[in-house]
């Protein structure tokens, strides 16, 4: 009988709160782990959304995929090699590191080291450039004669 | 009868525009004064008939004329009028007629607010836009009419596509369009500059509110279109790097490199060269964009309905437009003269190291934008380049433009002191690292991205503390008396730390539940409790949709806010549409979004809670207030008299003096 | 010095080849990574019940052609015609993989279209399509005797591709 009582006070206190949503996922720290490997990847018919975020079949089946893969104890780079596999490199949005895609990642570092290269060139020569020579008197009397005929109010 | 009378006006400018586009030009070469006058009556007639053919489509749109294409296409009888208006620019044809205003507007005012210019200086100028106008124009009539006929008319039309239902689509594309038309007057400054040779400071002056301007509304366009596809596309994201979103964003680094350079030019008479690459460069990223969105070389969900007819067209424009400018670069460019002289830590230094990581930045975004294209073209497989790699490498270079945007307004032209410099920013750094060290632990959780962001939003906003108290410091009032220039610049860079802030905090520390919601349920997400009332179904003026009813309140109590998300479908593409519940505030936004019906009434949603969100914003469009700020300085309202000076025997072998220099105002050390 | 100049205008002329190129080429289209690999292996159920299970195995000696459809295809049903008198001719064997559908809707297709296959597995969650890289219908693959595929084919096949691309190569492997 008592243990009945208690049972039935749990219940009520159950329903005294309102209820706290379940979250979609059975297993959320899975879920995360799921989200942030379906973020890396695309989607192969709208093609410009991860898996993540699309709706399309395709894509609902290929985040289960990854799900139960990773429930299965695989790893995230197990699931990539699936996924590459399959789809080839166009359904990774990080894309690899290979020797084609060496200049996309080694890119912008050269990028800046040109800019900063053509930079101290740059300042080199105006460091050697030659300083102003003296005017001489023709060009004094012009300037002089510029400033007085130029009085208009400066902003 | 309208629309034809729209497509003859657009053949009447045409014609407008070919003889704006050459005319000048040869008589700025000849010295013939009769046809340097036509640019300016030239420009503006063309500006009435392209506003005449526009207005001709508009009101196709509002009269649900749908016995042309274009609105059969992208209206209907039921599409509430804002967006009847709108739907003018919601197609391919409609946009490059909206494209074609811009420009034919901008060269107007051009012609108007240029009176105190040379003559052969604005013929050139306008020359150079009535060039494009020309391509532009030919491309619309060929290629991409608005204006075709449909016979026989169709009952009703096909809709506008709903995710474009929206305010945030009335005005994103034509202040994009603003920003990238814009550019075409940096550009068309530069390349009149090189064909006639002069390259004064007058060219650098006049260049530089109009790029300022552009950049303004680019600035804004750009935080207009990452808004709205956080709230209409209902994920909460708000940059995908998509190819169209690149295609806007490297202009605008380029633009950003473009208006600091110029200043350089403008002050110092230096880096005139490489300020005309800038120019070039920042309208040709325009281009290349516009080729990016409707040649359909790259997938994107922005892109419009492709067709490599089109694409040809673009390219070859480009090839004549861009090629032919850079072109006239590499045989003028000797001609712009030098560099200036500086030393190593200077303004200028500091300035064109800026410059430098901005177009390494732009570079690299093309380069990540471009990659899959060219490993394709070269038979290397196909390959996807996405928001990893993106926010890999555009970080890091970014960083260091922030760090020196804090130490260039501090810094002397010509040359600076490093002593002094370093003097003065202790106190910014220090502040600076224990800002990023100790606000993420306070926040509770700590990760070295937000240290970097908030470190480098710190930077920001000590640093400009530092300047405003430098200027204070030099005497009385000296604050109060600081041009509209400077207080833009201040203005402008405060924009970024806000930037930073926003996109620093919601990356770090937004949170989301996917739930399962029976009505009455509730989940806690960031601190607030979002309760479920229920969904009910309501009839819009072109939809039907579920509608759902949140009660949002935080736990330890305060203001509750409802929220309505929806599910939208709408009648006439039968498209369901998710439109998302923002409840904005200044710290943070609550986002509710349905996601499917379930039996019972409960519901799957997403609820986000997103800190400092609007902050991304906040920033730009006060980004796009200091650039306000700055075009507004007297220098520019005061009509500047042209000098003429004497005919001289020989160009004075000179560093640095440029004949026919206009003497500018000496503040002190003001940008 | 001179020629420094021009390294912005180099820059853009080999972007502009670069684009032009790309305006020929299709950026939506996924090659397939199985080009020269063998073709993955599974065993399902027949869309005829009484039929044994098929497997690709069965295949091994001959070259044969793989057809990935669905009755709620559309551009599958431009397709079909095609496939249709391709297996009157008897060129080459078609085995159907009916993708993520109802097997009856699929029976009923096949009953008022024609059917040219020698056997349809039916893949009804889709996974043996992810096995073969499918992201969308119809597709077909062409596979050689030692059970390599050597041909992927997107979209529905066309005369002119089926003229181009397949049967040159299906009388190649065939030696």
């Amino acid at each position: 009988m008592n243990r009945w009582l208690i049972v039935m006070l749990l219940a009520l206190l159950g329903l005294a709160r309102a209820a706290d949503a379940p979250s979609i996922a059975a297993d959320p720290a899975l879920e995360a782990r799921v989200n942030a490997l379906a973020a890396e990847l695309r989607c192969l018919v709208c093609q410009n959304q991860t898996i993540a975020d699309s709706n399309a079949d395709l894509a609902i089946d290929l985040k289960n995929q990854v799900r139960e893969q990773l429930k299965a104890g695989r790893s995230e780079t197990d699931v990539v090699a699936y996924m590459t596999q399959r789809y080839g490199d166009f359904v990774l949005y990080r894309p690899p590191f290979k020797a084609s895609t060496v200049l996309l990642w080694a890119g912008p570092a050269l990028l800046v080291l040109i800019g900063l290269a053509l930079f101290w060139r740059s300042l080199r020569r105006s460091q050697s450039a030659p300083v102003a020579a003296a005017m001489n008197d023709a060009d004094a009397a012009r300037a002089a004669q510029l400033l007085a005929a130029d009085d208009t109010p400066r902003g | 009868m309208i629309p034809e009378l729209g497509l003859f006006a657009l053949v009447v400018a045409l014609f407008i525009a070919s003889a704006l586009a050459t005319l000048p030009i040869i008589g700025a070469a000849r010295s013939n004064l009769a046809w340097m006058q036509l640019a300016r009556p030239a420009a503006l007639a063309q500006f009435v008939f392209v506003l005449l053919a526009f207005g001709c489509l508009m009101a196709s749109f509002v009269n649900n004329d749908f016995s042309v294409v274009n609105v059969a296409t992208n209206s209907n009888s039921q599409l509430p009028l804002p967006y009847r208006m709108a739907a003018s620019w919601g197609s391919h044809e409609g946009s490059m007629l909206l494209w074609v205003l811009m420009l034919s507007g901008w060269t107007c005012a051009v012609s108007l607010l240029s009176r105190s210019l040379p003559l052969a200086m604005v013929a050139r100028v306008l020359g150079v836009m009535g060039f494009i106008s020309v391509g532009f124009l030919l491309f619309i009539l060929l290629t991409s009419n608005p204006f075709d006929r449909l016979l026989p008319p169709a009952m009703d039309g096909r809709d506008l596509n709903p995710l474009l239902q929206d305010p945030g689509m009335v005005i994103h594309p034509p202040m994009l369009y603003m920003g990238y038309v814009g550019f075409a007057v940096a550009f068309a400054f530069a390349v009149a500059a090189l064909l006639s040779g002069r390259f004064d400071a007058t060219w650098a002056r006049w260049s530089r509110p109009w790029t300022t301007a552009a950049w303004v509304f680019l600035t804004i366009g750009i935080a207009l279109g990452s808004w709205w596809a956080y709230y209409e596309l209902g994920w909460g994201g708000w940059w995908f790097w998509d190819p169209v979103e690149n295609a806007s964003f490297m202009p605008w680094l380029i633009g950003t490199a473009l208006i600091h350079s110029l200043a350089v030019a403008e002050k110092r008479g230096a880096f005139k060269a490489w300020t005309v690459l800038l120019a070039i460069g920042a309208f040709s990223f325009s281009l290349l964009g516009t080729f990016i969105v409707r040649s359909g070389v790259l997938t994107s969900v922005h892109a419009f309905a492709t067709d490599p007819a089109r694409g040809t067209f673009i390219l070859l424009f480009l090839l004549i437009v861009v090629g032919g400018s850079l072109a006239l670069f590499g045989w003028r460019a000797a001609q712009v003269g030098f560099a200036g002289r500086f030393d190593r830590v200077s303004r200028e230094s500091l300035l064109l190291g800026n410059n430098v990581l901005l177009v390494a930045a732009a570079g690299a975004v093309m380069l990540g934008t471009l990659y899959p294209l060219a490993l394709d073209a070269l038979g290397l497989g196909k390959i996807s380049v996405g928001p990893p790699y993106f926010d890999a490498v555009f970080v890091p270079l970014m960083a260091p433009v922030v760090l020196l945007m804090g130490i260039g307004p501090l810094a002397r032209w010509k040359q600076a002191s490093v002593a002094d410099l370093a003097q003065r920013l202790k106190w910014p750094a220090l502040i600076s690292v224990v800002a990023a060290l100790a606000l993420p632990l306070a926040a509770g959780r700590f990760s070295w991205m937000v240290a970097l962001g908030l470190l480098l939003a710190a930077w920001v906003f000590t640093t400009v503390a530092v300047l405003l108290l430098q200027r204070a410091r030099a005497g009385a009032g000296q604050l109060a008396r600081q041009p509209r220039s400077f207080w833009g610049m201040v203005v402008a860079h405060a924009g970024v730390g806000v930037f930073i802030v926003g996109v620093t905090m919601v990356g770090g520390y937004q949170s989301e539940h996917d739930v399962k919601m029976a009505i009455g349920s509730s989940t806690v997400v960031g601190g607030y409790r979002f309760t479920f009332k229920g969904a009910q179904q309501i009839q819009g003026a072109n939809y039907v949709a579920m509608r759902g009813d949140f009660l949002a309140q935080h736990v330890d109590g305060g203001r509750s806010y409802t929220m309505h998300p929806e599910k939208r479908v709408y009648q006439v593409q039968g498209m369901p549409m998710t439109e998302a519940a923002i409840q904005t505030g200044l710290t943070r936004d609550l986002y509710v979004s349905l996601g499917e019906e379930l039996p019972d009434g409960a519901w799957t949603v997403r609820v986000y809670h997103k800190p400092f969100v609007d902050w991304i914003w906040g920033g730009a469009f006060i980004m796009a207030l200091g650039g306000l700020l700055a075009i507004s300085d007297r220098r520019y309202r005061v009509a500047v008299k042209a000098v003429e000076l004497p005919p001289r025997s020989a160009p004075p072998p000179i560093a640095g003096a440029t004949p026919g220099a206009t003497p500018g105002p000496q503040q002190p050390a003001a940008t | 010095m001179k020629g420094r100049q021009f390294i912005p205008l180099g820059i853009f002329l080999l972007l502009a080849v670069l684009l032009a190129v790309g305006l020929t080429l299709k950026p939506r289209e996924v090659p397939s990574p199985f080009i020269g690999k063998p073709a993955p292996t599974f065993k399902l159920p027949q869309l005829d019940a009484a039929q044994p299970a098929f497997e690709p195995a069965q295949m091994k000696g001959q070259v044969w052609i793989l057809n990935v459809w669905a009755s709620w295809c559309a551009p599958c049903r431009e397709e079909h015609p095609l496939l249709v008198a391709a297996a009157r001719e008897q060129l080459v064997p078609i085995v159907g993989l009916n993708y993520k559908d109802d097997p009856r809707n699929g029976q009923d297709w096949l009953r008022k279209l024609g059917d040219p296959y020698q056997a349809v597995a039916v893949d009804r969650d889709g996974r043996v399509g992810i096995d073969y890289g499918v992201y969308g219908v119809p597709e077909t693959f062409v596979i050689d005797r030692d059970g390599i595929v050597r041909l992927k084919h997107i979209g529905p096949l066309t005369p002119e591709a089926w003229a181009r691309d397949v049967v040159p190569l299906v009388k190649k492997l065939k030696g």
